[in-house]
């Protein structure tokens, strides 16, 4: 008997009919009594000496309650943000790291740092008050480019990192690099830049501070990623109140892609303000305070080279890369470019030595952190333009090159850390080569041209790594936190079930999928099963949703949790009805006594455990609830072959993306529709990154593209239809089988573009984003010509 | 925003009063521009003197050689109307292409003129179709009242009421939008009346809508796409931002101008 909604059957989403008619429940819907409003004094300059704040005409001004600076803080010890991630340089030195103090104590370092917070009755009041904060800059000169920062006689951020540098990474043995370099029979060289991207979730960042009298605790509603580390860090390093007298609630949460990871100074200033005013402060960031402040994305600068030898197998690749960190360390942000990023570097290839360095660099701009693949969208991007790039040089069809480069044997060490489980590399490409009719392409590309226009082809063969893991091994490369997560199933009298996990949707779909896994292995209907998740009073200690670990790594933690259920209500089920434990079998729901007639339902027994009238309660212990601690073995690897298609108009530079092929290998799918539109939302990230976005700092540091109006934000006309197919090797390093779907398509979709547009202009490289016009310019300058003639 | 006063006016003559008795208020058409510059708190205005009572403010008619489009028509009724298809067709479809559905069921033609930005799309085809600008005052030629980056011959207190568009023997408008906010990257009109050819350019001037005489006299002499090519714009007359260097706009121009003569027919 199939469960129809079990594993691998498309449920429909049963958070969407909360969603689309407005029922959802975002922190901003959130209003409580008393409640006042916060409003963030900014700062209008990139880098400047603070002489003097003035707060009295805004203390006086109607409504207000209170006006608090660094120096309110610093008062009651209330500590800066911290960065979770501790990153060594090459010669041993733990990373410079500047403080970070909630609201700017003296100086601030990029537009839109937290000078001061106003908080009055009506958010009207707070802003009118907001406007009569006087504050006295001393303007000093900005550095904001990545490429420049470090060197001498720039503007120096911290006093801490000297040269704004924060480390000097380094990954790989150099000597066999170098070595394999040195008898290469063909080098491939490449510069590349990976755009500053603004993560931009639907749902700007809130946040609503609560103080009780009477039990002396706080509640903070939040829209987080990850309710419990914010706990954790906001008591345990910030200082606010012990966990225990700290609630953090992230109700839905609309989007998050990472920038919802970190612990702001917003949700920070607010809790603790909410004691000094004895009132809920709540406080909502506008557009351009989103924009202004949120975790930024990505901005690299690298330069990477693949040794080649005669046979066309690349033996060695060689990065150098600095990484824009903005102008603070955010919660994850060391860890993004150094971990998350250089360990990716061999791709889907056997490639026996990779070495690469990577500075971490202090600008006058936003803080940078993880932003959807995070680490992940820049290693590939390093990987698939040197692929495509050597197999242009080489004179090699691009695909065959990767087929002759690829890993086919597993488990499979490579020479940065990963030990890859599972994959199988040539039929995810000779499934993607069929879906994208690449025989037929060059017929494609003549009738463009006969219209007048470019048509190219790109290829990317992605790897990524999901859940991240485990634990004891991440500790070692520097983070602050393990990377386990947890679940508790509880099995109601009736045999309805409830499970409390540690991961956290934001867009995902978990009240759906976990659910599904709930239904399959106890059988019973989706419809018995509630998620609940979001709140550290409700839910046990988790880590949250990032990486896509939710799969991987949360619902295997419900997965071993289900398993002692099982085994618990076996035991229960066995002595109601008078049989051993081991002549009972569970299936479809109900268990049976072997050779006999005996028979109970779940709820049967569920029942049963609860009444606890049928067996000696100091054998079996009454109740039906488990819960497992789930540390993963290995990261997990999804892989996949991405084929963009594009036809540029050169005349104006128009790129339209004609054709979109997916075939990714995600281990066992849940729910291949949802796993289908995480693909999707992917891909136009990915697209957004390659043709659309990209923040814009002026020499100022003034962000230029502060809105909707100047950033581009993918719509849905600026998107082709997508085909998805799918390979699978079951990840052999959880119980379900599951390899990771969140961020697949923001991963392999930048570099598919690029190679696609490059082919069709005959250039090596065009930076991103490939605007209409720097498309334009780049076909005025076509080194070969491919428009019909 | 910040406080302000609301009147919401049933005449003309009512808004005229409401106006002069509020020294700096503004008029209100769809809001599409001026609320959000209040709720970024960029504008403070004693007050907001609302158009939307006035009746027969957003009629579309025809009347003669003369389509007559009231101020308070919005994109989507001019996108759909019959007689603007009929008269113009090329104009229905401009105004189909403004902003988004939610833009377009607000957004008023008297706004946009009146707000003249230089992106927007209705300047360069009222200054195409030497449209004339009738007031509650007066009535003005198009070249009168344009006068550079969001700037009108408009006075203080002066209400735009209807604009009377010439019916063209022949207009076309092609647009190549900014990516980012869609509006007018570069658009071009071109237009046939009893005026002679006009072409205009928005979206690209550093000072606003303009005519481009040569192309003008090219096409009046043989009205076909390949008449324009290669009649080049000073980049010097042209905008320059991150978006669109002054170069790519010059290069827009011609390849505009050629579409919209193409669309014109
Ligand atoms: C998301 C978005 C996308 C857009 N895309 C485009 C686009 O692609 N192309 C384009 O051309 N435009 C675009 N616009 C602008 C849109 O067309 C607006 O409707 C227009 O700019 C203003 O019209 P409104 O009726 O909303 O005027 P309002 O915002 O109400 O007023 C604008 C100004 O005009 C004045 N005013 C209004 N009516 C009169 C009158 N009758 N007499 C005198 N003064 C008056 C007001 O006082 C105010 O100063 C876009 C706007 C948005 C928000």
């Amino acid at each position: 008997m199939t469960n129809p909604s079990g594993i691998g059957q498309s449920v429909r989403r049963r958070e969407d009919f909360r969603f689309i008619t407005g029922n959802g429940q975002y922190t901003d819907d959130i209003n409580r009594s008393g409640q006042t409003y916060a409003v963030f004094v900014r700062s209008p300059h990139a880098h400047a000496t603070i002489k003097s704040l003035d707060i009295a005409d805004a203390r006086k001004a109607p409504g207000v309650r209170a006006v608090l600076t660094g120096k309110d803080l610093a008062a009651d010890k209330i500590g800066g943000l911290i960065c979770g991630w501790m990153i060594h340089s090459k010669d041993g030195s733990p990373m410079k790291a500047g403080g970070h103090p909630a609201l700017a104590v003296d100086k601030v370092r990029y537009v839109g740092d937290h000078v001061a917070v106003v908080i009055a009755d009506t958010l009207n009041q707070a802003k009118d008050a907001a406007e009569l904060v006087n504050v006295d800059y001393d303007a000093l000169k900005a550095t904001v480019d990545v490429a420049s920062t470090q060197k001498p006689g720039q503007p120096q951020i911290h006093p801490e990192a000297p040269n704004n540098t924060v480390y000097q990474w380094h990954l790989g043995d150099k000597a066999a690099t170098d070595a394999a370099f040195a008898k290469a029979a063909h080098v491939t060289k490449i510069e590349l830049v990976n755009n500053r991207l603004i993560p931009n979730a639907m749902e700007p960042r809130a946040a609503i501070g609560e103080y009780d009298r009477g039990s002396g605790s706080y509640t903070t509603h939040t829209t987080s990623q990850n309710p419990h580390v914010a706990r954790l860090v906001m008591s345990a390093f910030i200082g606010i109140a012990p966990e225990n007298k700290l609630r953090v609630i992230a109700p839905d949460v609309g989007g998050g892609f990472g920038s919802k990871i970190f612990i702001y100074a917003e949700e920070v200033v607010c809790t603790w303000a909410a004691k000094k005013v004895g009132r809920p402060v709540k406080w909502t960031a506008d557009r351009t305070e989103a924009f202004l402040s949120d975790a930024h994305g990505r901005d690299h600068i690298t330069t990477a080279e693949a040794a080649i030898d005669a046979t066309g197998k690349v033996q060695a690749i060689r990065v150098k890369t600095i990484a824009n960190l903005g102008a603070y360390l955010s919660t994850f942000s060391s860890s993004v470019p150094t971990y998350l990023y250089a360990p990716l570097l061999s791709g889907q290839y056997d490639i026996p030595a990779i070495y690469c360095e990577v500075d971490g660099v202090y600008t006058n701009t936003a803080p940078v952190d993880a932003y959807r693949g995070a680490g992940r969208p820049e290693a590939t991007f390093v990987v698939e333009r040197l692929m495509e790039v050597s197999a242009r040089q080489l004179k090699k069809d691009p695909a065959e090159f990767r087929m002759h480069n690829f890993i086919k044997t597993f488990p499979h060490q490579t020479p940065v850390i990963m030990a890859y489980d599972i994959g199988d590399y040539p039929a995810s490409m000779k499934k993607a080569l069929e879906m994208a009719d690449y025989a037929n392409f060059s017929k494609r590309r003549d009738a463009s041209a006969k219209q007048g226009k470019l048509r190219g082809i790109g290829f990317s063969a992605y790897i990524e790594a999901c859940g991240i893991a485990p634990s004891k091994a991440v500790g070692s490369l520097g983070a602050g936190v393990g990377l386990w997560e947890s679940a508790e199933v509880r099995v109601n009298p009736v045999g309805t079930v409830e499970v409390l996990t540690g991961s956290h949707s934001h867009g995902q779909g978990h009240e759906t999928t976990f659910a599904q896994l709930v239904s399959h292995k106890l059988g019973i209907p989706i419809e018995q099963v509630s998620i609940v998740h979001g709140d550290t009073d409700k839910v046990q200690m988790g880590m949250g949703t990032y990486g896509s670990r939710s799969g991987a790594v949360g619902m295997s933690a419900i997965f071993v949790a289900l398993d002692k259920v099982i085994k618990k209500a076996t035991t229960v089920a066995a002595a109601c009805m008078e049989v051993p434990v081991d002549q009972v079998d569970f299936e479809d729901g109900s268990f049976s006594a072997r050779g006999t007639n005996k028979k109970m339902a779940f709820g049967e027994v569920a029942l049963q455990a609860y009444v606890a009238h049928k067996f000696d309660s100091s054998v079996i212990e009454p109740g039906l609830k488990e819960g497992a601690f789930y540390d993963p073995k290995n990261f997990t690897f999804p892989s996949g072959v991405h084929i963009a298609e594009v036809e540029i108009e050169p005349d104006t530079g128009l790129t339209k993306v004609v054709r979109w092929t997916a075939v990714d290998d995600f281990g066992t799918l849940m729910n291949p529709m949802i796993v289908e539109g995480q693909v999707h939302g992917g891909i136009a990230q990915g697209i957004g990154q390659a043709m659309l976005e990209g923040a814009v700092y002026n020499d100022a540091g003034q962000l230029v593209t502060a809105s909707f109006m100047d950033y581009c934000m993918p719509r849905a006309d600026d998107l082709p239809s997508f085909d998805v197919g799918m390979t699978t090797t079951v990840c052999p390093s959880n119980p379900l089988g599951i390899k990771g779907c969140g961020e697949a398509g923001a991963i392999a979709a930048p570099p598919a573009l690029i190679n696609a547009i490059t082919d069709a202009l005959g250039h090596e490289n065009i930076a991103m984003p490939a605007t209409p016009q720097a498309v334009w310019r780049a076909a005025q300058a076509m080194p070969r010509k491919q428009a019909a003639e | 925003m910040y406080a302000f006063d609301y009147r919401r006016p049933s005449t003309l003559n009512e808004a005229d009063l409401a106006l002069k008795a509020m020294p700096g208020a503004k008029l209100l058409a769809g809001g599409q521009t001026l609320i959000p510059t209040l709720k970024q708190r960029l504008n403070r205005l004693p007050g907001l003197i609302d158009l939307g009572a006035i009746t027969g403010l957003d009629g579309i008619s025809r009347k003669d050689g003369t389509l007559v489009v009231g101020a308070m028509a919005t994109h989507y009724a001019v996108a759909n109307s019959a007689e603007v298809k009929t008269a113009i067709p090329q104009l229905a479809n401009l105004a189909e292409n403004i902003g988004d559905p939610q833009v377009r069921n607000r957004g008023t033609i008297g706004g946009s003129l009146a707000n003249n930005d230089p992106a927007a799309d209705y300047p360069a085809a009222a200054l195409a179709l030497g449209a004339s600008f009738k007031t509650n005052k007066r009535s003005l030629t198009a070249e009168q009242f344009f006068k550079g980056l969001f700037e009108t011959a408009l006075e203080e207190n002066e209400i735009l009421t209807e604009i009377h568009f010439p019916v063209a023997k022949r207009f076309g408008y092609a647009k190549f939008a900014n990516p980012a906010s869609r509006y007018a990257l570069v658009g071009v009109a071109v237009a046939e009346t009893a005026g002679g050819v006009r072409v205009t350019v928005t979206g690209a001037g550093a000072d606003g809508v303009f005519r481009v005489p040569a192309m003008e006299s090219a096409l009046a002499k043989s009205f076909a796409a390949n008449s324009v090519s290669g009649i080049a714009v000073d980049t010097k007359m042209l905008g320059s931002d991150m978006h669109a260097a002054a170069d790519y706009r010059a290069h827009l121009i011609g390849v505009l101008a050629a579409r919209a003569v193409t669309l014109a027919g």
